[in-house]
C-alpha cells in the first residue's frame, strides 16, 4: 500500500516537473541568453553528440540520421546535413532531402502527410551501444578468467565481478523466486549489469542521460514484463482470473484490478521509479552548475561545485541502488509468478 | 512533455541491443561465470568434507593409539607383576628345596656317621676282642712265668694300650 503511495506520488512529482519544464526554459530564453536551457538538452535525447562549448565553437558528435519509410526506403544522414554549422542550432529552415529536425530535437518530414519510422544513432543510441560494449566487455573477460582458471579464486576483474554476480544470485534471485531462481539468474544478472554500468557511465561528463530516458527504462520494464508473465504458472494466472477465496460476486471488480496489476502497474512502477531517481539526479547536478553561469560568481561557483561533488558521491550511490531496487523488483515479479502455493 | 514521451526509434534499438546483450551475456558470460562459481562452491564444498571426514579420521586414529598404548601398559603391568611373582615363587621354592635338600644332606649325613659309628663300632669290637685274646695269650703264655713279670706284662700292655 505504502509502496503504491510512494509511486502514486513520484507520478505526480513526474508530471509537476514536465510542467514547469517549459516555464524554466521559457525564462531562461526570455531578454538574454538561455542560461539554464543546457540542463534539459542535456537530459534529453539529441541527434548530435555535444561535449563541450568554448566561446562560439562547439565540440560534438554529428550523429547518422536513420530513416526507414514505405515510399523512399531506408535513408542514412548525418545529423550535420539539418543544422547551422556554426550555431549547430536545429530547425525548420535547415532542412535537408525533405526531412528537419525541429527545435526540440524532433525529426519531422516536411510534407507532414508522409509516414516514417526513425531509427536514428541518437546520443543515447550511441550511449546504449557504449554501455552494452562496456558490459560485454567486463563480463566476456571475467567468463575467460574462470575459463583459464578454473577453481581457483577470484583476481583482477573477476574478482570486481564476482561479488555482483554472487549477490545478485544469492540475495536477489534466490530469496525472491525459490527453487527455480536459476533459470531466471542470466536475465537479472544482464538487467543489474545494463542499468548499473549505465547508470555509472551516465555520470561521467559529456555522457549520455540514457538510464534515465523514458524510452529505456520502459523498455527494460517491458521485458520484465515478457519474462514475467511468460513464466507465469497456473496458479498465477488462477490468481489473476479467479482470485481463491474471493466470492464471484467480486470477481467482475477485483479480476480488472489484478489484470492492470499484472500488465500496467507493475511495469508502470519499474519504468517510473528508474527514469526519475537518474533523470532528477542529473537534473540537481545540473542545476548546481546553473547557478554558477546564473550568478556569475566565483563564491556561488565554489560552493557550488561543493555540492556537485557531494551530489555525485549519491548519485554514485543512487547508480547502485537503482539498479538493485530495478533488479530486486523484477525479481518479486517472477517469483510471484511461478511461486507455488501450497496453502489458500 | 518530450521527457516522458519515449521516442520509438530508441525504443526499438533498446530492444535490439538488450536482446543481443540479454543472450551474449547468457550464453557466453552468466552461463560459465555461474558454473565455475557452483563448482568452486562444490569443490569447496568437499574439501570441506573430506577434511572433516580426515580429521574425524584422525581423532579415531589418535583414540585408537592411545587405547593401544593404554592396553599395552595395562599388559606390561601384568607381566611384570605376574614376574614378580613367579620369581618369588621360585625364591621361595629354592628356599624350600634348599632346606629340603640340606635336611636330607644332613639327614644322610647323620645316617652316614651312624653307619659309620656302627662299623667303627663294630671294627673296635673286633679289635678289642682281638686284643683281649692277644692279652689273654700273652698273659696264659707268661702265666707260666712269675707273678710279678706278669704283673709287668699286663701293665706294658695296658701302656701299649694307652699308647694307642
Amino acid at each position: 500500500m505504502t509502496r503504491h503511495l510512494l509511486h502514486l506520488s513520484v507520478l505526480f512529482s513526474v508530471v509537476l516537473l514536465m510542467c514547469s519544464a517549459p516555464a524554466f526554459a521559457a525564462a531562461g530564453s526570455g531578454e538574454e541568453e538561455d542560461k539554464t536551457g543546457f540542463i534539459m538538452h542535456h537530459v534529453k535525447d539529441s541527434h548530435e553528440w555535444h561535449f563541450a562549448t568554448f566561446g562560439h565553437t562547439h565540440v560534438t558528435l554529428p550523429l547518422p540520421v536513420i530513416i526507414y519509410s514505405k515510399d523512399r526506403g531506408l535513408e542514412v544522414y548525418s545529423s550535420k546535413n539539418f543544422q547551422n554549422p556554426d550555431t549547430h542550432a536545429f530547425g525548420k529552415e535547415y532542412g535537408h532531402n525533405g526531412y528537419y529536425i525541429d527545435e526540440h530535437d524532433h525529426l519531422k518530414a516536411e510534407d507532414k502527410s508522409r509516414s516514417f519510422v526513425e531509427l536514428s544513432i541518437t546520443k543515447n543510441v550511441a550511449m546504449l551501444f557504449l554501455v552494452i560494449l562496456v558490459v560485454l566487455y567486463l563480463m566476456l573477460s571475467t567468463a575467460k578468467y574462470y575459463k583459464n582458471n578454473p577453481n581457483s579464486p577470484p583476481k583482477g576483474i573477476a574478482s570486481f565481478v564476482e561479488p555482483i554476480v554472487i549477490f545478485v544470485r544469492d540475495e536477489i534471485a534466490l530469496p525472491n523466486i525459490g527453487p527455480k531462481y536459476r533459470k531466471f539468474t542470466p536475465y537479472l544478472l544482464t538487467i543489474f549489469a545494463f542499468i548499473w554500468i549505465g547508470n555509472l557511465m551516465g555520470l561521467m561528463p559529456g555522457a549520455a542521460n540514457l538510464t534515465g530516458n523514458i524510452a529505456v527504462t520502459a523498455t527494460l520494464a517491458i521485458f520484465t514484463l515478457v519474462v514475467t508473465n511468460l513464466s507465469g504458472n497456473r496458479e498465477y494466472w488462477k490468481h489473476i482470473f479467479a482470485t481463491p477465496g474471493v466470492p464471484k460476486a467480486i470477481l467482475p471488480i477485483l479480476v480488472p484490478v489484478e489484470i492492470l496489476g499484472a500488465f500496467i502497474t507493475k511495469p508502470f512502477a519499474l519504468m517510473v521509479r528508474l527514469f526519475v531517481a537518474i533523470t532528477a539526479g542529473h537534473i540537481v547536478i545540473l542545476s548546481f552548475i546553473g547557478l554558477i553561469f546564473v550568478f556569475e560568481s566565483y563564491a556561488v561557483g565554489l560552493a557550488s561545485t561543493v555540492m556537485v561533488t557531494f551530489i555525485l558521491l549519491i548519485e554514485l550511490l543512487v547508480a547502485t541502488i537503482q539498479a538493485y531496487v530495478f533488479t530486486l523488483f523484477s525479481a518479486m515479479y517472477i517469483g510471484q509468478a511461478v511461486a507455488e502455493h501450497e496453502h489458500h | 512533455m518530450d521527457l516522458i514521451l519515449p521516442s520509438s526509434g530508441l525504443v526499438i534499438w533498446q530492444i535490439i541491443g538488450f536482446s543481443i546483450l540479454l543472450i551474449l551475456l547468457a550464453k557466453f558470460a552468466w552461463k560459465p561465470i555461474l558454473s565455475a562459481l557452483d563448482e568452486r562452491e562444490l569443490t569447496i564444498e568437499g574439501a570441506l568434507k573430506s577434511a572433516e571426514v580426515a580429521r574425524n579420521e584422525m581423532a579415531n586414529l589418535k583414540a585408537e593409539n592411545e587405547k593401544l598404548l593404554q592396553e599395552a601398559r595395562i599388559e606390561r603391568d601384568v607381566i611384570l607383576q605376574k614376574a614378580h611373582e613367579v620369581s618369588a615363587q621360585m625364591i621361595e621354592d629354592a628356599k624350600q628345596s634348599a632346606i629340603q635338600e640340606g635336611a636330607k644332606m644332613i639327614e644322610n649325613a647323620k645316617a652316614v656317621i651312624e653307619t659309620e659309628k656302627h662299623a667303627a663300632l663294630e671294627d673296635l669290637k673286633v679289635q678289642v676282642g682281638t686284643l683281649s685274646l692277644n692279652v689273654a695269650e700273652k698273659l696264659l703264655k707268661k702265666n707260666f712265668a712269675d707273678d710279678a713279670t706278669q704283673k709287668a706284662h699286663v701293665e706294658e700292655l695296658v701302656n701299649d694300650l694307652k699308647l694307642n
